[in-house]
């Protein structure tokens, strides 16, 4: 299968910000009212105070805080997997990146809304803000909530950047083939970009740089957040694995979340002739990979707590493998280990399809993951006096709802207004450096094998 | 802003005009090459390959790791607290937020540094032509000597397929 090259290339990805369908518009008022629906509830929460969740002592962490690891979990495909890729020069990545820098920008956007939305004064929000208080006492650094401060807002910024340097060359594309009001727009977005040979290289070289400092952050931003976890002395919290685990697990639904978008992508957008099944089969052994991994480091986990046989950390072990949390604590077993092992693992249903059945199921294996963490150790920690139960309220379940669909309508937009393949990495694709790329690379660049 | 450049479809017309270009007399500096996207399998995109955006990075990258270690230790022993038996300066977990801004400080800088460098946000009319983004290839001299323009429009008038413009 050949990508097609040149004009046709620019005029084939630049289509869906020429023409709308009616398609766009009445998928974007669909998820605009869930939108709508979740800022409600958030509001009406806020009126009426946490009473109206499910949040009791001493599970003060439900939903909320599940759905924050989630979504920054989401957010570790993109631009991990964008910066390894550009840092290995693998060519098949160019249709691939902009589609994953996206996921992270978004999914950040969203993860780093539940800290916020868990307060129940949120318009204090910066509070957590370095800044010296009206007693002049400035944060504690000793705390893991602010190092979430300084991680994720380090990790957006990187991030965001990442995204966007990459998006002005073809900015300039637009600006250049537009008139009126758009030229402009684009315009200023294109930052004045022209092109010139210095240009390419610097904008080349500050990538690579972004690319080199954006993976330690990537990394820190889920160890941290594991943190939040790990440092408490709390039954099957306190857990050295849990760093690597959370990364593991954060690049792990990532990749679903990538290949379920690419996916999307590919249909609605008609590119068939850019994402190939080539690409959705690395991702998909990728998934593997990191389907296997997730096993070790829960088999890890699990054996050390059941060899250490310690009675609090043995009660959380019993009521999420066999007690109340089961029917949970299995369907994840399934959907995170042997869905993906099954169904990626033999050649033939690696197929695009495949790929997505996979991928759903991590997703929901992940985020089941991430309550089975924040739940069933609240509800039984030393004493048993003080152990309860969780159940989640309509307005944590509104919520919850709404940030899916947020995402799915600012990933919409976004392929609305902005190439989602970017055009200039793909012509570059056409012309590659003699010194950079390797045979092979070229092999994969074409999309050819597999076809 | 004046200008003498020419448009082409192939690579290979592009750079045997810079090669032309080179031959009139006109250093590398002075010839602009403008394209929709890296070229890097011809000479001409090698043209200003030097940069400072690693050094600007690594500048960058130590000012943000003085100031985390600046901002962790004064605002601990500005307010002294005593969190959980730890030290009052605690650098186990001061290195966390020293590591967030150091890669901050490294990030921004290499931002700043693109942007500064290549002369983006900058308002001065440059030379450029929407026909780039059809995937025309140009090469030109900004600001040309008057006496030198007769050699600089042979040395761009080469292949079959090219437009030769003036500002």
């Amino acid at each position: 299968m050949k990508t097609p090259t040149g004009n046709q290339l620019t005029t084939d990805l630049l289509r869906p910000l020429e023409r709308t369908s009616w398609r766009f518009y009445l998928l974007s008022a669909f998820l605009g009212c869930f939108v709508v629906a979740g800022l409600s509830a958030w509001f009406y929460q806020m009126y009426w105070g946490f009473g109206v969740t499910g949040l009791l002592s001493p599970i003060f962490w439900g939903f909320f805080i599940t759905d924050f690891v989630f979504w920054i979990g989401i957010s570790h495909a993109g631009t991990l997997i964008s910066a390894i890729l550009r840092l290995v020069n693998a060519g098949w990545r160019r249709p691939v990146t902009r589609c994953a820098e996206v996921i992270t920008a978004f999914a950040l956007m969203i993860g780093g809304l539940f800290p916020i939305i868990h307060l129940g004064r949120p318009w204090l929000f910066f509070w957590l803000l370095p800044y010296p208080s009206r007693r002049l006492i400035w944060p504690n650094f000793r705390s893991p909530l602010v190092w979430d401060f300084f991680a994720i807002t380090g990790y957006l910024t990187g991030s965001l950047l990442f995204l966007f340097l990459p998006m002005i060359p073809d900015f300039a594309i637009v600006r250049d083939r537009s008139t009126g009001l758009r030229k402009k727009i684009y315009g200023v977005l294109a930052l004045g970009w022209r092109g010139t040979t210095s240009q390419w290289h610097r904008l080349e070289s500050a990538m690579q740089i972004m690319a080199v400092a954006i993976i330690p952050v990537a990394v820190s931003v889920h160890t941290i957040v594991s943190f939040d976890f790990s440092m408490a002395p709390v039954p099957m919290w306190h857990s050295t694995i849990f760093g690597p685990y959370f990364v593991a697990g954060a690049i792990f639904s990532g990749i679903a979340g990538l290949i379920i978008a690419m996916a999307v992508l590919r249909k609605t957008l008609h590119l068939q002739d850019y994402l190939h099944p080539v690409h959705f089969e690395n991702l998909g052994k990728l998934l593997l990979t990191m389907s296997l991994l997730w096993g070790y480091f829960v088999f890890n986990e699990r054996l050390a707590t059941w060899y250490g046989n310690d009675p609090a950390e043995m009660a959380v072990f019993r009521v999420t493998q066999s007690g109340s949390f089961a029917p949970l604590f299995w369907t994840m077993v399934i959907c995170n280990f042997l869905l993906p092992v099954i169904i990626l693992g033999i050649r033939r249903t690696r197929t695009i399809a495949g790929c997505v059945i996979a991928s759903f199921g991590v997703c929901v294996g992940m985020w089941l993951e991430r309550f089975l963490i924040v739940v069933p150790t609240l509800g039984h920690k030393y004493l048993p006096f003080t152990w309860a139960s969780y159940r989640p309220r309509p307005t944590e379940i509104i919520i919850t709802t709404a940030t899916f669909a947020a995402m799915v309508l600012l990933y919409t937009l976004f392929a609305k207004f902005v190439p989602i393949i970017a055009i200039w990495e793909m012509k570059a694709g056409e012309h590659p450096s003699p010194d950079m790329t390797p045979q092979a690379t070229a092999e994969h660049r074409l999309g050819d094998m597999h076809a | 802003m004046k200008a003498i450049y020419a448009l082409y479809s192939a690579g290979q017309d592009a750079q045997r005009a810079v090669n032309g270009l080179r031959q009139a007399g006109v250093g590398d500096d002075q010839i602009t090459v403008i394209t929709v996207a890296p070229m890097e399998d011809f000479e001409f995109s090698h043209i200003g390959s030097k940069n400072r955006q690693w050094y600007a990075a690594c500048a960058g990258g130590l000012v943000g790791l003085l100031f985390g270690t600046w901002l962790t230790r004064f605002t601990e022993l500005d307010w002294p607290l005593n969190t959980g038996g730890m030290p009052i300066v605690a650098w186990w977990p001061n290195l966390i937020i020293m590591f967030e801004l150091t890669m901050l400080g490294a990030i921004v800088a290499n931002v700043g540094t693109l942007l500064v460098g290549a002369g983006l946000l900058r308002r001065r009319p440059v030379l450029h032509d929407p026909e780039v983004s059809n995937g025309k290839i140009l090469v030109g001299v900004e600001n040309p000597s008057e006496a030198n323009r007769p050699a600089l429009e042979r040395a761009l008038s080469v292949g079959t397929d090219f437009q030769l413009k003036t500002l």
